[in-house]
């Protein structure tokens, strides 16, 4: 069913990482992205994937919901896999077609899955624990100091709300366009490829009408309350930060220390 | 043959955070022939319970039975009794789509598959039965007519499919009075000279009194009441429970009621309830000015 689709895979919650800043959140998400890839020794991986579980117990999101997340790269971890595994020169355990399987090519393969799992873990952390609004309104604070530069942080942010805001929108009216047909007999499944491409104008036409009348409705209210733009807006609610932020942040950067004066130590 | 709901619930995403129970354990029978109206505040359940008995839903448990056939069955009894339900959605002028009105109209009967003299005689009577002459408005782009007309078309579209059982969702909504009166005429015509057996969502007290031989009133998903509209508009408590308001007549009858006129507050328009107060004041003279 259309309907059951949820956008941007929000996990509404009241656990320590829902209630962090969203800022400081992508902030410190980027520096441990940084860190799954400046660190390679097995404890620095062992000490992330730790952190990672633990950061995922402490979010209160189901498991089954976050390995979900890996699965679509499923196809992307498989071919990383055999290609470190067949790839990598070292001692030879067994010989397909070709390919020299390594046991060098082994380790570095399962390394480097661990490394993917653990970003995609981490981002959707991320995304399971904000809400898309709040995810927005912080990149929108971030992308601020660029503006010199020319680059439309506002907008941008704007832009972004707007089409989260009608995505669900879109899709309950486009439940509501299929079923109107459905009930006159249209038949969106069977067929070949071009017969069902065919049978979607009956969905497409309204829907495309309805967007846009939406879009000049949403442009009008827009103007009505004046809207020009993001220069003086002030917003409701203030993001703050607050005591959890310094001792995440706090956590995060020893966290990184450890690592990285076990890594210079040699360890 | 009616349609029979039996037992029938529904929950949105189960299994989910979202889960959300639109109906439980609803029981219904739609006697063929009859024209019953559906009530209820947003959220009551009403547009799941349409959607069940139109088949594009299928039922959490329970079963919906068109002529004794399971509509959420596979095989080719349960799309006859799904093609037995016509369904008019809120807003149907929105889901028009082709480049003129007849071809709009004829969609349906298309994808039946039926020969192109009788999608023709079809899209002629449908637009007839909703007056609009053939002749000037089938070649029109559906998009450049006024709202009453699009809707029209779009009950039009819905009619050609030569229904059974019509199901229409809140019909009248968002229509200036006239077109509301007109749009409510051509659904009672519909069920006196075609016999089709009706469904209709209304919060229009006044609207499901003039039209509906029987009301149902919804509430978080169950059956509240179930009546002949005149003896649900005296059930004070489950009209206020369903969010809807007793028609003004009623109303301002009641309250004379409740000054001393010894008036029947049975009246669904002005004139019925003109001469209902007519009625009392004439026995209130007669009988020696004493109240009731």
């Amino acid at each position: 069913m259309l309907t059951d689709i949820t956008i941007g895979q929000y996990f509404p919650g009241t656990s320590f990482l829902h209630r962090l800043d969203p800022r400081v959140k992508i902030v410190l998400l980027f520096a441990l992205i940084v860190a799954i890839f400046a660190f390679d020794t097995p404890g620095a991986y062992a000490a992330l994937t730790g952190l990672t579980l633990c950061l995922a117990a402490a979010s209160t999101v189901p498991m089954t919901l976050l390995f979900k997340s890996v699965r679509p790269l499923w196809w992307l971890l498989a071919f990383t896999f055999l290609m470190h595994l067949g790839g990598t020169p070292g001692e030879v355990i067994a010989r397909v077609w070709i390919f020299d399987l390594t046991w060098e090519g082994l380790v570095k393969g399962l390394f480097l899955c661990l490394r993917l799992v653990l970003l995609i873990l981490l981002s959707s952390l991320l995304t399971f624990t904000t809400s898309p609004l709040m995810l927005t309104d912080a990149l929108e604070r971030l992308l601020r100091p660029l503006r010199c530069f020319g680059v439309p942080a506002h907008e941008l942010a704007m832009m972004m709300t707007i089409a989260l805001r009608f995505v669900p929108t879109l899709i309950e009216e486009t439940d509501k366009i299929m079923k109107a047909q459905q009930a006159r007999g249209a038949d969106f499944t069977s067929g070949n490829f071009f017969r069902r491409l065919y049978s979607l104008t009956p969905i497409l036409v309204p829907l495309f009408i309805s967007a846009f009348r939406r879009a000049d409705e949403l442009a009008m209210a827009m103007e009505a309350r004046c809207y020009r733009g993001g220069n003086g807006r002030t917003r409701m609610k203030e993001m703050k930060i607050g005591r959890p932020d310094y001792a995440a942040t706090i956590f995060v950067v020893l966290f990184l220390a450890t690592l990285g004066a076990l890594k210079w130590s040699g360890i | 043959m009616p349609i029979e709901l039996k037992n029938v619930s529904y929950t949105y995403m189960p299994k989910t955070p979202f889960e959300r129970t639109a109906l439980s354990d609803v029981s219904l029978t739609i006697r063929e022939g009859s024209l019953t109206a559906l009530a209820g505040h947003t959220g009551s359940g009403k547009s799941t319970l349409v959607q069940l008995l139109s088949g594009l839903l299928h039922p959490s448990s329970g079963a919906v039975l068109v002529d004794g056939a399971d509509l959420s069955a596979k095989g080719k009894e349960a799309k006859t009794a799904r093609r037995k339900v016509g369904m008019v959605f809120q807003y149907p002028e929105h889901q028009l789509f082709e480049e003129t009105v007849a071809a709009d109209i004829a969609f349906g009967p298309r994808n039946q598959e039926l020969p192109p003299e009788e999608i023709e005689r079809r899209v002629r009577a449908a637009m007839e039965f909703v007056e609009l002459d053939y002749e000037t408005y089938k070649d029109r782009s559906p998009f450049q007519l006024s709202g009453g007309q699009k809707r029209r078309v779009a009950i039009a579209g819905v009619l050609a499919l030569e229904p059974k059982y019509l199901i229409l969702d809140e019909p009248a909504a968002g229509l200036d009075p006239r077109l509301r009166a007109s749009i409510l005429r051509r659904i009672r015509r519909l069920h006196r000279e075609k016999k089709l057996t009706i469904v209709f969502v209304s919060h229009d007290m006044a609207d499901i009194a003039c039209l509906a031989d029987r009301v149902v009133f919804l509430h978080d998903g169950r059956v509240l009441l179930d009546a002949p509209p005149r003896e649900a508009f005296f059930a004070k408590q489950e009209i206020t429970a369903a969010g809807l308001a007793p028609p003004e007549s009623v109303s301002l009858l009641m309250k004379l009621q409740a000054a001393g006129l010894a008036v029947d507050a049975a009246a669904f328009s002005a004139e019925e309830a003109a001469a209902h107060i007519q009625k009392a004041l004439t026995a209130r003279r007669k009988g020696g000015g004493r109240p009731c």
